[in-house]
């Protein structure tokens, strides 16, 4: 402890340089948005953490900051935790993306790795997940399920990660029920249980009979439940309590194979800053139980539908495609890109309503 | 029989004692429930009270910060403390605080990618304006027409939040930003960054403004009209009513000045520390500062020193949960604790106790 | 868009819901109001009461005793913020604030065990004929129990504070400590027990969340929610009515903006968004400057600091 904080001291002082040597032990530090008790996003990135612990034993040693404003706060945290001597530090959500760029500058010799983002350097890599391979999963099961044929998606925020799921859902509900149609209600919010009830009995009461939704808490999976015959489907973790109905199934971010492969990396020296954006085949994102509410066929094609994107088969986004206004976007049999994925601001051919600005 | 005697004047001893022993009791209370929760209940001390200003690896970065932190709590909490002082209740001060730093990027983004040096003051007179736009809501309709501003006040920070959330993915949306929500990053562009003035200071215009603040209003109480007219009306507002306060033009004047003192913390904020417009750009300073206001008795240097140690407590809580893995709800509850004996001990510079049968009168 | 597929019953009965636990801590918190004492702290001693119903209910599996103990934790945790400002006179308004923080914080706390898990299901009321009529029907029976409960309570608060003696001893303190004092009521002792009944209340209304709304439990899932009561109280200019008055259209406002974005009205989501806190606003200034007098009905101690000096 001695030595390393005399270390550190020295490297104060020639300006933020290499805090991170001399150690034994590989120090991973994790920044979250929200406490670890969400049950949601921030849960699943801690379950990340302690699977990192477990994988590597003695030789790590994990810290973690919860419930992080993006911003200023973001910043000074990141500092703190390169400075106590973090090797490897995962930034968790998007609004940490500048502050990670910032503190990495300072910190040449500390491995940065941002989720969501855009921005990299030499030494920071970035990370996705593609939620829309199982939103395109949820979609299937919801077109073949529906019996009013209305179809409600509780959304957050207006911003390309929800719209990408709102498209690809709708795209394979489409597919299999040409007379779908999607209620999509924008709660501007990622977390507030009360109003995620209210938003999915609006839902429920307008005819919808399969919600999908797009934020963090269990709310809407109680309003079905008490709705009756409605399905759901669990968000960011299982929801598995409220199986087999009225979820259905769920989209799981499994962090930990990322973040035990990273951890390997720097242990090795062999880390490198990449841009990650990994879905169903290296299983970052999981397809949670498809519960027996679901018929048997049903099931076995989503089944179907997984393994072919899995395999690399199948792009939920493969056209033809046109736009909300009509325009042409992708042709027959070609995928999209993912640089217009990643940015997707615009609805697909179908959708009713626009999207907020 | 414990009893407690109101003392004329209150006691400048105890007043200075008080704090250091809401400190102390704080530390054996936390002590307590941090070894409660399976941590070292020294350790946990040290590192949330003493390593930011003295830990050999940290302090030459968190000593500053904690100037970076404590600025917009001390500049909101002053504008809150006059309004506080003459009975008016600025409860909406975050959303002055979001609409000033909407306001002061918008106008400087309107002009990206000129690099005039108009461009940060310009800035600045926008975030005042936009909180005291905001603060001129509650203050108009409370005295047009009776509108309670605390409701009317409360309820504009939630509008205020629905703007935000709006202009991020929409007006002030940064076009080179791949379609995600949040500005431009306003520290990375030469005309509307906001620096350390002094480099590993801390000092940024936001604390600079700040300290004026302090100054300023420590004038204004001690020797200028407007403030005996603020410190009469809330002791006597019928008093105040004889003496030719009118207490309309005093309800636009405090609730304009708290506005757009929370404007500028948002400006100074949006375009340093934070560096861009984002939906959550909002992170509670608003709120915070009516507790460092009344901390700091809605004194002037009281509410310098409340926002300080205010800081301290974060930035300690930060570095407890870095170093002993401390749920930050724990410092959460720590800091509730800290309130609360710095509150109860307030007594005492007050009141004397005396022990004993209390006398008929 | 397609106005036809809002069902204006279904309405009704979802901002009933929607509406209850603001309902429940606003009513509480007008109480403490009307004894003179501002308790900002409603957010913590919601999420408190909500942590404290979850554990208990899911231990004993029994969700009354859940609402019960619900209402025991608020009032434990007011009764903290009771003592520093009745007996130590300290500020109200920061203690109250502080007691938000110390709430969120001790909530999550004592809930870290039970993330994940499903609180046991509460029954809804089914009267068998009156819960089948139409319109009548779906809005007054087929609750479930905390909503009427709600409605009472506010019933039975305007009942004893217009015609008991309690209630005429309880405003008494709350419009001048001082002269209630004198004529010998136990002006700090009236007040604790008021402190006391708005943390029951607010414990209730948290409940109310953990138990039947979400119903599960995740830390900071009031989200606000006891702010909201804040307003309403305020809103309601201190009288028991309009504190359902105002909860039911703040609930109703909310639940009606998110129909209307499902039935795709083409009005932009964040105008819809902030509409609830607009049409708020609106009202108050509309029922204060119809009454001129209406901002002059918060009692007149209300947040003062009382000493015996005698």
């Amino acid at each position: 402890m001695k030595r390393r904080t005399l270390l550190a001291a020295t490297a104060l002082a020639i300006g933020f340089g290499g805090a991170a040597f001399a150690q034994d032990k590989t120090k991973v530090g994790f920044v979250y948005v929200g406490p670890i008790g969400d049950g949601g996003w921030t849960y699943e990135h801690n379950e990340g953490r302690l699977a990192v612990e477990e994988a590597f034993g003695d030789k790590v040693e994990t810290v973690f900051q919860e419930s992080v404003p993006e911003g200023a706060d973001a910043e000074r945290v990141l500092t703190q935790m390169a400075l106590s001597g973090a090797d490897l530090i995962f930034t968790t959500s998007f609004g940490y993306m500048d502050p990670t760029i910032n503190v990495a500058a300072k910190f040449p010799d500390v491995k940065f790795e941002h989720a969501t983002g855009y921005k990299r350097a030499d030494n920071v890599s970035t990370y996705s997940a593609r939620f829309y391979e199982g939103r395109a999963v949820q979609g299937h099961i919801a077109g073949k399920m529906t019996e009013s044929n209305i179809i409600g998606y509780i959304a957050s925020f207006p911003i390309p990660e929800v719209i990408r799921g709102i498209n690809s859902a709708y795209i394979h509900a489409k597919k299999v029920n040409p007379d779908v149609e999607f209620k999509i209600i924008w709660a501007y919010t990622w977390f507030d249980p009360a109003k995620e009830a209210d938003a999915a009995k609006a839902l429920i009461e307008q005819g919808a009979d399969v919600i999908l939704q797009h934020t963090d808490s269990t709310a809407p999976q109680a309003a079905a439940e008490q709705a009756g015959n409605v399905i759901t489907f669990g968000q960011a973790s299982d929801m598995g309590e409220f199986a087999p109905m009225p979820r259905v199934s769920s989209i799981i971010d499994n962090w930990a194979p990322y973040y035990v492969a990273r951890t390997q990396a720097v242990m090795d020296g062999s880390w490198e800053s990449v841009d990650t954006w990994d879905g169903i085949s290296t299983g970052m994102v999981k397809i949670g139980e498809i519960s027996d509410a679901v018929p048997a066929d049903v099931k076995a094609e989503a089944l179907a539908m997984v393994e072919a994107i899995g395999a690399g088969e199948y792009h939920p986004f493969t056209g033809p495609l046109k736009k909300q206004d009509g325009s042409d976007w992708l042709a027959e049999g070609e995928v999209a890109d993912d640089g217009t994925l990643a940015g997707m601001s615009f609805y697909v051919e179908g959708l009713t309503g626009e999207i907020p600005q | 029989m414990i009893r407690l005697e109101k003392r004329p004047t209150p006691s400048r001893a105890w007043a200075a004692a008080t704090p250091v022993l809401a400190v102390l009791a704080t530390m054996i209370a936390g002590g307590l429930l941090f070894a409660a929760l399976g941590k070292d209940p020294f350790a946990a001390i040290r590192i949330i009270f003493w390593d930011p200003l003295f830990h050999e690896q940290f302090a030459a970065y968190s000593r500053p910060q904690l100037l970076v932190k404590a600025g917009p709590l001390i500049l909101i909490a002053i504008g809150l403390s006059l309004g506080f002082r003459a009975g008016i209740w600025n409860i909406g001060a975050e959303g002055q605080y979001i609409m000033g730093a909407i306001c002061g990027a918008g106008a400087g983004l309107a002009f990206y990618p000129s690099e005039s040096i108009l461009i940060f003051p310009l800035m600045v007179l926008a975030g005042a304006l936009g909180g005291w736009a905001w603060a001129m809501i509650p203050a108009i309709l409370k005295t047009k027409f009776g509108a309670n501003e605390i409701l009317v006040s409360l309820m504009l920070v939630y509008v205020a939040e629905n703007v935000l959330a709006s202009v991020s993915s929409g007006l002030l949306r940064n076009p080179e930003g791949h379609g995600f929500p949040g500005s431009r990053n306003l520290q990375q562009w030469g005309a509307s960054a906001n620096p350390e003035l002094i480099a590993g200071s801390g000092m940024h215009w936001g604390v600079v403004a700040a300290f004026i603040a302090v100054i300023f209003t420590y004038v204004l109480l001690t020797r200028h009209i407007l403030g005996f007219q603020i410190r009469l009306t809330g002791e006597s507002p019928r008093a105040a009513r004889f003496a030719g306060v009118n207490p309309a033009r005093l309800i636009l004047i405090c609730l304009g000045l708290s506005g757009a003192l929370a404007g500028l913390a948002g400006l100074f904020e949006v375009t340093g520390p934070a560096g861009q417009i984002s939906i959550d750009f909002g992170s509670g300073y608003g709120f915070t500062a009516i507790i460092v206001a009344f901390l700091g008795r809605l004194h002037p240097v009281g509410i310098l020193l409340a926002g300080l140690l205010m800081a301290l407590t974060y930035i300690g809580g930060e570095l407890a949960q870095l170093m002993l893995g401390l749920p930050s709800a724990a410092i959460q509850l720590f800091q509730g604790m800290l309130l609360f004996f710095l509150l109860a001990m307030d007594v005492l510079s007050n009141f004397r106790i005396r022990l004993g049968k209390a006398e008929v009168a | 868009m397609d106005l036809s597929s809002i069902n204006p019953v279904f309405l009704i009965a979802s901002l009933m819901v929607a509406a209850t636990p603001i309902l429940l801590a606003a009513i509480g918190e007008m109480v403490v109001e009307k004894a003179g004492v501002l308790n900002l702290g409603v957010e913590g001693m919601m999420i408190t009461g909500a942590v404290c119903g979850f554990i208990i209910a899911v231990e004993t599996g029994s969700p009354a005793l859940g609402f019960v103990c619900a209402a025991l934790g608020g009032a434990v945790l007011s009764l903290l913020f009771g003592v520093l400002t009745q007996y130590l006179m300290s500020n109200q308004v920061a203690t109250g604030l502080g007691l938000t923080l110390f709430g969120l914080g001790l909530s999550a706390l004592m809930g870290q065990g039970y993330v994940g898990i499903k609180a046991p299901p509460v029954p809804r009321l089914d009267l068998p004929v009156l819960s089948d009529l139409p319109v009548v029907g779906p809005i007054l029976f087929s609750h479930d129990a905390m909503v009427y409960l709600s409605v009472a309570l506010v019933a039975a608060v305007w009942a004893v504070l217009k015609y008991s003696r309690a209630g005429l001893i309880l405003r008494a303190v709350g419009e001048n400590h001082d002269a209630a004092h004198a004529l010998g009521y136990k002006v700090i002792r009236i007040r604790l027990l008021a402190i006391m009944f708005g943390g029951a209340c607010a414990g209730l209304g948290g409940a109310y969340l953990s138990l039947i709304r979400v119903p599960q439990w995740t830390e900071g899932m009031t989200a606000g929610a006891g702010w909201i009561a804040l307003a309403i109280v305020v809103f309601a200019s201190w009288k028991a009515g309009r504190v359902l008055l105002g909860a039911y259209l703040f609930g109703g406002i909310t639940v009606l903006q998110l129909n209307l974005q499902a039935a795709g009205v083409a009005i932009p989501v964040e105008y819809l968004s902030m509409s609830p806190y607009l049409i708020t606003i609106l009202v108050l200034v509309i029922m204060s400057a119809d009454r001129s007098r209406a901002a002059l009905n918060a009692p007149g101690s209300l947040g003062r600091v009382f000493h015996a000096t005698s």
